[in-house]
């Protein structure tokens, strides 16, 4: 979030979602889950009560990383997995820009994949919007760290091999304070997200499941199918007890012999409401079990899984400077150059052999 | 007589001699503190007034077993009545702490030069782990020498007894005795070296004073009659300089203090961001300790980090500077390309050492230079500049600022290990006389577009996120130069390609013409150099002009582009003959550039040229 600066209503409260559209063709998929995803973005941005000229949208290399060029903000579409590294660069340099980085899974967690371990662990406060296709897209299909094992694609063509990466977890593990998740088509639901996004002060992490259908049309239509979405999603909501199903007749509950979340139904076999799992988004153990929630029994659990403010970074540092000053006093260049041993060397001692200089201080 | 005849003898007959330069090494154990000890010679020897120059080597390995050939650490220092420019070729005093140091730093050592031993450390297991098998204090091996023994650390034993301090930690003082007798025999006011570790150990009295009373003791023992005898206290004159006020730098402070100026000369705060590398560290570690000014540091999670970070401070207007060794620099080659791609200004400071991979890590090289101008993927042209002495990476630094941000776009710098860690006097430069370079960020919404450009520099605007009105995006896909949006068009394409070129090409026209730095504008031979062996060339043509023999010396401060000039200026000389240490980057660049062609004289030994390596060789050249 950024910095509440006095800010010019007059120039915000009259903005809309057209005034982010850019004048840029957009050159995605007919088709693509990132065109939902790029309304809800335009549709929030006119609510924070932020200029436009704040805006900063930073990415790296891929189909999501294009997402720049598409908005009348300013935007930097930068190298691929660096786009956390340049962001924290351009936080450092002006935290009152309110930046959101843009990148998918391969930009974000296979070549980029330690710098998103390091924005996270250093809280730096940016919106990371985490388009996860699992597939590399603009390079044409190839597997990802996300996708899934046994994938077939054109470097995989018997099936990928390694275990695939849950984006959540890797951010919960990396330290971050803010993590979530959303759909790309449930715009109200990712706006929802994106507003809290952009409300928490840190790295906000959000996974964005998101279709390439072209090349892994369906990866999750298992779970975002809205026909049957209300048995296989978990709507998160802080307070309140983690009930799905058809008529929410079923929930959650942490099974202390094994030590993990298992789906019951009230009133049936000696389970009771006070058994279903109130959600505490502060709770970074719970939120590391929410993550982990992948069928056939369990639903996958979307909105604000963890939420824990904490120093933010770019803050530290200034902070720390302020004290430093505070200690050592004012910039002086002079006073740098000449600190420490000095010596003056006199116009009419500038001879060879001359009885030469003196100490200065 | 010879003139190292003549000095030997003047050491070793009269009371007080007058010399006109000494070099002296100190080496002994990476604990012994040999660092610390040529640092405070350094302090003292430049307040006496002599000019100077010093040379620290140090092993890679941070605790080397004690008592092994590679565990030693030295430090060198020349000073003289003269003008000095190298830490010098052969060593007139070795300061010797054990058999290993000895050992690796003996061929060093002058005939008839005078060595300094600590006896005390010359017991069977160092002398064997130096690999010695017989003992060279009592095998006759070092009669060519002036050998001073003295059971170091018997005495300092003794001097420190007083204060409890433990066997371990009193036997650390040995090199403050050694200091204190160095000091008596050059006459050196030992009062700056008594504040300096007052102030070091303010929090330890018990060892502040064991540390004082050794450097006092080492002091006394040299004063006594016995030791006079044997080592007769020498004085060099001061040197004749320009008048003004002066102090010590390495290269590494001068660098740190150069970034600091060019954002108090440009109004722009800077981003420095790094990850550790030997030998580009301590350039981190200097601004770190620098927060009162508009200087923010960033240990970034790698190389690739630490440009990005600097890149996109650069996009947000502050002044980017990301630092490394060579192969660093070769991980941020993407990100520097795209600062290329996006004409955003950039500087990048590589402190080169030895290679390839991991190579020698605390040596100097002239090794990057192809990586500096070509080190690239496409045609991503910038600006290469290197600093020739220590004191020069201050100007360097502020140079390369100027250009970055009037120019737009990434400039390399190439120090090296030598420079960043040698030190020579400075004369401290009046800033309120140096250029001011505010950029002017664009504000003026009307007409706008990123990639509008300087119509005499070719240099693109910097619209700073925040200005209403100014909403852009740029990135590395190509964009067209009358739109700034992406383009794909052939004939877009080939005309960028040509305007990033020819707006490095166009910074010629913003640099200084090209001097000759030593000799006549036209002649038999030049020689040509670059970077840190400004020194060893400088002082080799020196040498040889004196003997009334054609040469000049031409030394270039812009790798790239090269001065306009220059070609001009070499067609002057039949011969041109470039050392470096590399095995001839610049000579290819030059004769490629310029066709010249340039004879090379290489070194790649992990160490700077000698004086009079340089000075063979145009000798030969001359004769040939």
């Amino acid at each position: 979030m950024n910095a509440p600066a006095e800010i010019d209503r007059e120039r915000t409260v009259t903005l809309t979602p057209k005034d982010f559209a850019s004048d840029q063709e957009v050159r995605w998929c007919p088709g693509c889950g990132d065109y939902a995803i790029l309304k809800a973005v335009q549709k929030v941005l006119p609510t924070l009560g932020v200029p436009r000229e704040r805006f900063v949208f930073v990415s790296g290399i891929g189909c999501s990383s294009r997402f720049p060029y598409y908005m009348s903000t300013y935007g930097f579409h930068t190298i691929h997995g660096r786009a956390p590294a340049i962001a924290t660069g351009v936080k450092l340099a002006n935290p009152d820009l309110d930046v959101w980085l843009i990148t998918g899974d391969g930009d974000g967690l296979s070549i980029g994949g330690n710098h998103m371990l390091h924005v996270l662990r250093r809280n730096v406060d940016l919106q990371i919007l985490l388009f996860n296709n699992q597939i590399y897209g603009l390079t044409k299909g190839q597997y990802s760290p996300t996708s899934r094992l046994g994938s077939g694609t054109p470097s995989t063509p018997e099936g990928s091999l390694d275990a695939p990466l849950l984006p959540c977890r890797f951010a919960l593990g990396a330290g971050a304070r803010f993590v979530a998740r959303s759909i790309d088509t449930e715009i109200v639901h990712l706006s929802a997200v994106l507003t809290r996004a952009h409300a928490h002060r840190g790295a906000s992490f959000v996974e964005i499941f998101q279709n390439c259908n072209v090349y892994n049309d369906g990866a999750f239509d298992y779970f975002t199918e809205r026909a049957h979405a209300k048995e296989t999603q978990l709507r998160l909501e802080h307070g309140q007890p983690m009930r799905f199903g058809r008529d929410g007749e079923k929930g959650i509950r942490f099974n202390p012999t094994t030590f993990s979340l298992e789906a019951v139904t009230p009133g049936e076999e000696g389970v009771s409401d006070d058994d279903v799992l109130v959600h505490d988004e502060s709770n970074r153990a719970l939120a590391g079990m929410l993550c982990a929630m992948d069928g056939p029994d369990l639903p996958v659990a979307l909105g604000v899984i963890y939420r824990a403010p904490g120093p933010e970074y770019v803050e530290s540092v200034r902070v720390q400077r302020e004290q430093y000053r505070a200690k050592v006093g004012p910039a002086d260049l002079d006073a740098l150059l000449h600190r420490g041993h000095t010596w003056r060397v006199d116009d009419h001692l500038h001879r060879p052999g001359s009885a030469g200089s003196e100490p200065d201080r | 007589m010879s003139a190292a005849e003549e000095r030997l003898e003047s050491t070793l007959e009269g009371e007080h001699r007058e010399l006109d330069s000494v070099v002296i090494r100190f080496a002994g154990d990476s604990g012994d503190g040999m660092q610390l000890t040529g640092g405070q010679f350094t302090e003292s020897t430049a307040l006496s007034g002599n000019d100077l120059a010093t040379f620290p080597d140090f092993p890679a390995e941070i605790r080397a077993p004690t008592g092994t050939t590679f565990g030693v650490s030295a430090f060198q220092i020349n000073f003289a009545s003269h003008e000095v420019s190298t830490a010098g070729d052969e060593l007139d005093v070795l300061v010797a702490m054990n058999p290993a140091a000895l050992k690796t730093n003996l061929l060093d050592l002058r005939e008839g030069g005078v060595l300094v031993i600590d006896s005390g450390a010359f017991g069977a297991r160092n002398l064997k782990k130096a690999g010695y098998a017989s003992n060279p204090l009592e095998d006759g091996s070092l009669s060519g020498f002036h050998v001073v023994q003295i059971d170091v650390q018997k005495r300092v034993l003794e001097a420190v007894e007083p204060y409890g301090l433990g066997h371990k930690n009193a036997l650390r003082c040995k090199n403050m005795w050694v200091l204190g007798l160095i000091m008596w025999l050059y006459g050196r006011d030992r009062a700056p070296t008594v504040a300096g570790i007052q102030e070091k150990f303010a929090d330890r009295p018990e060892i502040r004073d064991a540390n004082l009373a050794a450097l006092n003791a080492g002091h006394t023992y040299a004063e006594s009659a016995e030791l006079a005898e044997a080592l007769p206290a020498v004085s060099v004159p001061r040197a004749s300089v320009e008048p003004g006020l002066y102090r010590n730098v390495t290269g590494t402070e001068a660098m740190a203090w150069g970034i600091v100026a060019a954002s108090v000369l440009s109004g722009l705060e800077v981003l420095f961001a790094s990850y550790p590398i030997t030998p580009a560290s301590s350039l981190l570690h200097t601004l770190a300790g620098l927060k009162q000014f508009d200087v923010t540091t960033f240990q970034a999670e790698d190389e690739i980090a630490a440009a990005c970070a600097a890149i996109g401070a650069a996009y947000a207007g502050s002044l980017g500077v990301t630092s490394s060794a060579g192969p660093g620099i070769a991980l941020k080659g993407e990100a520097i390309s795209l600062a290329c791609a996006v004409e955003l200004p950039l500087v990048v400071i590589n402190t080169q050492r030895g290679g390839p991979s991991t190579g020698l890590p605390t040596k100097t090289e002239q090794s990057d230079l192809y990586q500096a101008v070509f080190g690239r993927h496409a045609d991503t042209p910038l600006v290469v500049l290197a600093p020739s002495t220590p004191s020069d990476c201050f100007e360097v630094a502020v140079e390369a600022a100027r250009i970055a941000t009037r120019h737009m776009t990434p400039v390399m710098v190439l120090s090296d290990g030598y420079l960043a860690n040698a030190a020579e006097p400075w004369r401290i430069p009046d800033t309120a006389v140096m250029e001011r370079f505010a950029p002017r960020f664009a504000a003026e919404p009307e007409g706008f577009h990123p990639f509008a450009r300087d119509p005499d520099t070719l240099a693109r605007v910097w619209a700073k996120p925040g200005t209403p009105g100014l909403e852009h995006r740029i990135g590395g896909l190509e964009k067209s130069f009358v739109s700034s949006n992406i383009s794909y068009d052939p004939a877009n394409h080939q005309r960028m390609t040509e305007v990033r070129n020819e707006k490095i090409a166009r910074v010629a026209r913003d640099i200084p013409a090209q001097t000759i730095a030593l000799g006549p504008d036209s002649g038999p031979l030049a020689v040509l150099s670059w970077g840190s062996t400004y020194g060893a060339v400088h002082q080799a043509v020196k040498r040889v002009l004196a003997d009334r023999l054609p040469v000049a010396h031409v030394h270039l401060r812009y790798l790239w582009p090269l001065p306009s000039d220059l070609e001009s200026l070499l067609g002057g000389f039949e011969r041109v003959l470039i050392p470096e240490m590399n095995t001839g980057q610049l000579r290819r660049i030059v004769r490629s550039e310029t066709l010249v062609d340039a004879k090379g004289l290489n070194k790649i030994a992990g160490q700077p040229f000698k004086i009079t390596e340089v000075e063979t060789a145009i000798r030969e050249e001359i004769d040939a």
